[in-house]
């Protein structure tokens, strides 16, 4: 190629950087700034002095997270909510998926999406408002059920047993109809003469669906299962913050919980960001190996 | 002719669904007919999905709070500006990157830095350190400008934009146009039921964003309302000390509860206004956007 042709287009393509510039400008500031700012998780950080005279202290914030004796049963509390709702995640959106796949009604078919795809675009504060109300020990209606039928009332939000379980449940409330969306996309891009084709080999609908609709679907179940894989240290901070009260801490403290509380409600701001950045840099790991993966088995690429 | 097995699994099939359906709707219908039932009722345990001696004084509790009303002002600018912002914001840098790289060669460095940014997170206390240096504490700036650009919404519409056909750009430049007017005249108009899904995302992400309202906004009347409900529902729904004599006046046919009932619908209800045009627009939108170029 020409360098004067090259010129040219370099020229032409000016606008493309300009336009980027409030962009980047927004992104720096707001993301890439506070990237670096983690640098105060090896200081002993306090507002007044800045990060400029801050004493620097090396490991001793990232020692003292370890040392904190709920630390690990933070850890395992978001391991063990955010496997369960990866998991719940991919079982009932599909199954869900495939039963309306099967409706034959339109109407019935377009009045199940209505109803829900709602859940997912209420806040936390709004469908936690209403869980709270529901399942409240003495005047919630799910335990006026349970007392009705003769059983003693649960106090499911306080009650560490329970908790996770909650958590888990309440968001599939939430997500499950939304997440169908994408599997229903793909049930319609499976070609029709493969059913054709089963019902010619005489396989009855439970052999369509195993044979046909479920190969059809998979490369989207394992990329969003691959993709799901950075989700591990994500216990869902909006839905556990506002269910939760320290009788479930035990249970339902989750990592994203604990950097606010030790942050912002008792001001120890490099405890906070060493406990913070931890789960940034397992997560990035995490998500590195889950687009990996996504790219080798699905050829999914970011952009 | 459909075989009887097959019509009986149509029909368990649908009722099975139907059933979700009701247990999806069931928790929502019974707090709203608690906050248009008395506080009698509600207290007796009357109310399951039906209002039991109706009544609209919760409502009317609502709307005579000030800082209640105060808070939907806030909610409503920010709206405004939020969406307005982070529309120009993610339409200037999705062109661009919707470009070949043969063709804009910083394409992928450009993506790079916005990509990056969804898969490290700089962290909470960072974040709330550099929104405090920049001064922008207690001021509306806080809750539009850190997330003036959303990366997703700007590869959706990258990725409708890919999916133009490249022609559209040739011949406007054969017409002498430039990248912005090509933007703003070519591609712009054929972007738009992307950029419709795109922009009600936004809008919904930015009515019910709460959280943070509460570590940025230093005074309560600076909150918007999902912010002071979560403050409401939170603490004590009715703190005896900052009532006016007409809420007080009310506390005999209002309770605690359908109080709170009546607030959590009254922020709800935009988007229960919303969902019917929106619901048109998402799931096109939302799957072209996800389909690569």
């Amino acid at each position: 190629m020409g360098t004067r042709r090259r010129f040219r287009r370099m020229k032409r393509n000016i606008p493309l950087h300009v336009m980027m510039i409030p962009g980047i400008i927004i992104v720096l500031i707001y993301c890439y700034i506070p990237m670096i700012g983690n640098v105060i998780a090896f200081q002993d950080f306090t507002p007044l002095m800045g990060f400029a005279k801050a004493e620097w202290v090396g490991l001793d914030n990232f020692q003292y997270m370890m040392e904190l004796p709920s630390f690990y049963q933070v850890v395992w509390n978001t391991v063990f909510i955010s496997i369960m709702k990866i998991v719940s995640g991919l079982v009932a959106p599909i199954t869900v998926a495939l039963m309306l796949n099967e409706v034959r009604k339109s109407f019935i078919k377009r009045y199940v999406q209505t109803v829900i795809y709602m859940p997912h675009f209420f806040s936390w504060v709004i469908l936690g408002g209403i869980v709270v109300d529901i399942l409240s020990p003495s005047e919630g209606l799910i335990n006026q059920i349970i007392k009705a039928v003769g059983f003693q009332p649960i106090s499911f939000l306080s009650d560490n047993t329970w908790f996770p379980y909650v958590m888990v449940i309440t968001n599939e409330w939430k997500e499950v109809g939304f997440s169908t969306i994408i599997y229903l996309a793909a049930l319609t891009s499976i070609d029709p003469t493969q059913y054709e084709a089963a019902v010619i080999d005489g396989a009855g609908r439970w052999k369509q669906t195993w044979h046909v609709t479920l190969p059809g679907i998979r490369p989207t179940i394992i990329l969003l299962a691959c993709l799901s894989l950075g989700n591990v240290l994500n216990g869902g901070f909006d839905q556990v913050f506002n269910m939760y009260s320290p009788v479930v801490y035990e249970s339902g403290d989750i990592l994203d919980t604990l950097v606010y509380r030790i942050g912002l409600v008792d001001n120890n701001y490099s405890v906070a960001t060493a406990v913070g950045l931890v789960k940034s840099v397992v997560s990035l790991v995490l998500i590195g190996a889950g687009y990996g993966l996504a790219y080798r088995f699905a050829k999914y690429r970011i952009f | 002719m459909l075989s009887k097995k097959y019509r009986f699994f149509l029909i368990v099939n649908a009722f099975l669904l139907l059933l979700l359906t009701v247990a999806c709707l069931f928790p929502i219908l019974n707090v709203l007919a608690i906050s248009f039932s008395s506080k009698a009722a509600v207290s007796a345990g009357q109310v399951s999905i039906w209002p039991v001696d109706f009544t609209l004084k919760s409502y009317d509790y609502v709307f005579n709070n000030v800082s209640f009303l105060t808070s939907f002002i806030v909610s409503i600018k920010r709206v405004i500006l939020g969406v307005g912002i982070n529309m120009v914001l993610s339409v200037l840098v999705a062109y661009p990157l919707s470009k070949e790289a043969q063709d804009f060669g910083s394409r992928t460095w450009y993506a790079w830095f916005f990509v990056f940014t969804m898969l490290f997170g700089a962290g909470l206390i960072p974040g709330f350190l550099v929104v405090k240096e920049t001064g922008i504490m207690d001021s509306i700036w806080a809750l539009v400008l850190p997330g003036a650009i959303p990366v997703f919404n700007v590869l959706l519409i990258m990725n409708y934009m890919r999916t133009l056909p490249k022609a559209l750009e040739e011949s406007s430049f054969m017409d002498g146009a430039g990248h912005f007017r090509t933007l703003w005249t070519v591609y712009l108009p054929l972007t738009l039921p992307s950029l419709a899904t795109v922009a009600l995302f936004s809008l919904v992400a930015h009515w019910n964003a709460w959280f943070d309202g509460m570590i940025y906004m230093n005074r309560p009347e600076h909150y918007p309302l999902s912010t002071y409900l979560q403050s409401l529902l939170q603490f004590d729904s009715m703190n005896q000390t900052n009532m006016s004599l007409e809420q007080a006046k009310m506390m005999q046919f209002v309770s605690n509860r359908t109080a709170r009932a009546a607030q959590i619908f009254v922020s709800a209800l935009p988007i229960l206004l919303i969902y019917p045009f929106f619901q048109r627009y998402f799931v096109k939108g939302l799957v072209v956007g996800s389909v690569k170029g």
